[in-house]
């Protein structure tokens, strides 16, 4: 091995990468002296919904699309319904735009949980460096039962909140082209808002918590993905956070504000779309700055970073904290899962607002139109970042054309930036070390990606790390 | 009821009945609360025989018998439920759901299916033939309704309603076997259908989602069926 060692490039292959949402891997080019030269993100599945939807009619597609994914199948739903409002070319009763809100902000907390609690909090509480055996929601159970069971308990709460608005936790069916096809019952609404306060306790005592270990993971909030882009998100007509309509607004890495009050319409202007070969994810970039240099980031940081404040008390002093951790933009990836947090309480505090609107009862959720506009575009914030689905139309109302940019898929250019920037830094020489690989995972699960859109993997995925030579070759091999 | 028609007696499953010998296994069946499943038939409408689901077995003939076209006979022993029967069933579903494309997940007939509760009722559980995944198209050229080939099963029940019902004769069928397919008048769009009356009765006797109405997103198809025996009766008498 050492005589090969000297005189080859060697490449480490982290396949599948573990407690992400999906399927992807990781390859680590070496170089002669075992120093890393390259690494590269993959995501290894294809889905191909943009092509079976064709010839469907377009009011079926909410549904069909909610298909995508298992964890946020609400917000396909949602970007999918509001594509559908543009087919019909009606404007959608204000009360079934509030009550897809706090469907879509339900779903925020309990996807924010899953990826805070469950996937990554076993890294901070057990150690990155622990075994990874134990190092998962099921350790964290017996070592920190308490953060496990407030983990678990404001997952439920969101999607209990989801069931009793849409009538099923995954893939419901209520939000329709045109609004939603249940109004809310006084019953449901006073349920929903009883538990609330307690998931807000659970999510500041989490956010505290957090606040107080940050110290300890200064190296990686120094080396996660921590560079300079762009960032790009939605905000509100006043600038505040949101989720559901708004404008796009980007902002470059010192804070400035470079692109405002731009209509989502003209996505396409701003957006484009790069494949690389090696995976099936497309790499979106910034238009203006041409690619790959218009690399820019969305998703809970990016949306914290765009926005002048959240629009709650609490999410607004916690915001302003945020804000003071660097001079511009916040730029460490690391921080992704502080500004999770952060926007869990928003949530929050939300879903109690629109809940309390005195028209959130109206029995007028539903708008109803033909096929009145070829092409219709519905774009949200997806607890990852931005979500486009831009569908067009024959006369008969079928599905001629479809695009979606997921939201992960932005994140792909400074995903691929931030594996190469943490495998350089904790990866030397050739021996593998399990804790090494892991920050390379770390730094993947901080996007919180959810590279299927479909399927979540949790806990025992087997983690295979090879070191091949250029023949082929296993010279080295680690298995969890 | 004619003058001339016998009271006979038979067993089903083992239960002594007596019946009229103008009646068939199935209405006998039904008249006495016992099940047998059935697809392509419909009360009000003509009796084809053709899905195979009602088929019965006799004691003494080797043939399985379709219930909903078989007469009653004098001493008869039916199985209506047996092993083999239920094997049959079973695998009568499954060639439905392998030969098209039907994914309840994402169908606006989710939940008010026949041919979903079919299979949750006799136990289908796995489709054991290999799926064919034709590319069929969605008609979507009607004002009100739209037809997806991909969620026929070809029961005919909307080219009998059509028919015998409504008088229209919109909906037939074109070609053999596995390549048959409703069709709306000369295999034209439906919107540029010169007989369809715009009725809706072939949406509401499709046994699945492939006749809906526009604009019906996922679950929320539902289907009135009650207005047949009562629309048959009154044309009965007024004829």
């Amino acid at each position: 091995m050492a005589k090969r060692k000297a005189m080859s490039k060697q490449t480490l292959v982290i396949n599948p990468v573990t407690r992400i949402e999906g399927h992807g891997k990781v390859t680590i080019q070496l170089d002669e002296q075992g120093k890393v030269a390259d690494a590269r993100f993959h995501v290894t599945q294809i889905r191909g919904f943009e092509k079976l939807c064709e010839g469907r009619p377009f009011y079926e597609m909410p549904s069909l699309m909610a298909r995508i994914c298992g964890i946020c199948p609400v917000s396909h739903l949602v970007a999918s319904a509001k594509a559908c409002d543009a087919i019909l070319a009606t404007r959608i009763p204000t009360t079934a735009v509030k009550l897809r809100t706090v469907l879509n902000l339900a779903q925020l907390v309990q996807s924010h949980a899953l990826s805070f609690f469950h996937l990554s909090s076993p890294d901070f509480l057990l150690g990155m460096d622990s075994d990874p055996a134990r190092r998962n929601i099921f350790g964290l159970a017996e070592a920190h039962p308490k953060m496990a069971r407030d983990g678990v308990r404001l997952r439920q709460i969101g999607q209990q909140i989801i069931e009793k608005l849409a009538g099923k936790r995954i893939h419901p069916a209520w939000v329709v082209a045109g609004g939603v096809n249940e109004p809310l019952a006084v019953e449901t609404r006073d349920q929903i808002l009883a538990v609330l306060p307690e998931a807000l306790q659970i999510a500041t005592g989490a956010l505290d918590w957090f606040k107080t270990v940050l110290d300890q993971f200064r190296e990686e909030i120094r080396t996660f993905a921590n560079f300079p882009t762009y960032f790009l998100g939605l905000v509100s007509p006043t600038g505040e956070l949101e989720h559901y309509n708004g404008f796009f607004r980007v902002v470059d890495s010192r804070g400035n504000i470079v692109a405002d009050k731009l209509d989502v319409l003209n996505y396409a202007d701003i957006i484009g779309e790069a494949c690389e070969p090696d995976s099936y994810l497309k790499s979106p970039y910034y238009k203006p700055r041409g690619y790959p240099e218009g690399i820019y980031r969305v998703g809970p940081l990016a949306r914290l970073n765009i926005a002048d404040r959240c629009g709650t008390p609490r999410a607004d002093q916690e915001w302003a904290e945020f804000r003071e951790l660097d001079r511009g933009a916040v730029l460490s990836s690391f921080y992704y899962h502080y500004a999770r947090l952060i926007e869990i309480i928003y949530g929050i505090e939300r879903m109690e607002q629109l809940l309390q609107a005195p028209d959130i009862l109206s029995k007028h959720v539903r708008a109803f139109a033909g096929t009145n506009n070829p092409e219709g575009i519905g774009v949200t914030e997806a607890p990852r970042g931005t979500l486009i689905h831009h569908y067009k139309v024959d006369d008969n109302g079928l599905i001629v054309w479809a695009n979606m940019i997921i939201a992960t898929g932005h994140n792909n250019l400074a995903l691929n930036r931030g594996v190469l920037q943490v495998a350089k830094h904790f990866i030397n020489g050739t021996k593998i070390e399990e804790g090494m690989l892991n920050r390379v995972e770390a730094v993947v699960r901080a996007f919180d990606p959810c590279l299927s859109c479909s399927t979540h993997a949790l806990g025992q995925m087997a983690l295979q790390v090879q070191l091949l030579a250029p023949d082929g070759e296993v010279l080295d091999e680690l298995r969890r | 009821m004619s003058q001339a028609v016998r009271v006979i007696t038979l067993t089903m499953d083992g239960r002594e009945i007596s019946a009229r010998g103008d009646q068939t296994v199935l209405q006998v069946a039904r008249e006495n609360n016992m099940y047998i499943p059935t697809l392509c038939h419909l009360t009000g409408l003509a009796r084809v025989g053709s899905c195979r689901l009602c088929l019965v077995e006799v004691k003494g003939i080797n043939k399985l018998l379709p219930a909903c076209v078989t007469r009653v006979e004098e001493g008869w022993e039916v199985s209506l439920n047996s092993e083999r029967l239920s094997k049959y069933r079973k695998s009568i579903l499954e060639l439905l759901f392998s030969e098209r494309n039907h994914v309840c997940a994402v169908c606006v007939s989710n939940g008010h299916c026949e041919l979903q509760t079919l299979a949750q009722t006799l136990g289908m559980t796995h489709v054991h033939f290999a799926y064919r995944y034709p590319r069929l198209a969605v008609d979507g050229s009607h004002d009100r309704f739209v037809v997806d080939h991909n969620r026929c099963i070809l029961c005919t029940r909307c080219v009998r309603v059509c028919d015998e019902i409504e008088g229209a004769h919109t909906w037939d069928l074109l070609g053999r076997g596995v390549n048959a397919q409703v069709i709306t008048d000369l295999n034209q769009p439906w919107g540029e259908s010169d007989t369809c009356t715009g009725c809706g009765k072939c949406i509401n006797v499709c046994p699945t989602g492939a006749l809906v109405e526009k604009g019906k997103s996922v679950r929320e198809m539902t289907k009135q069926r009650q207005f047949l025996p009562y629309l048959t009766l009154m044309r009965e008498r007024r004829w």
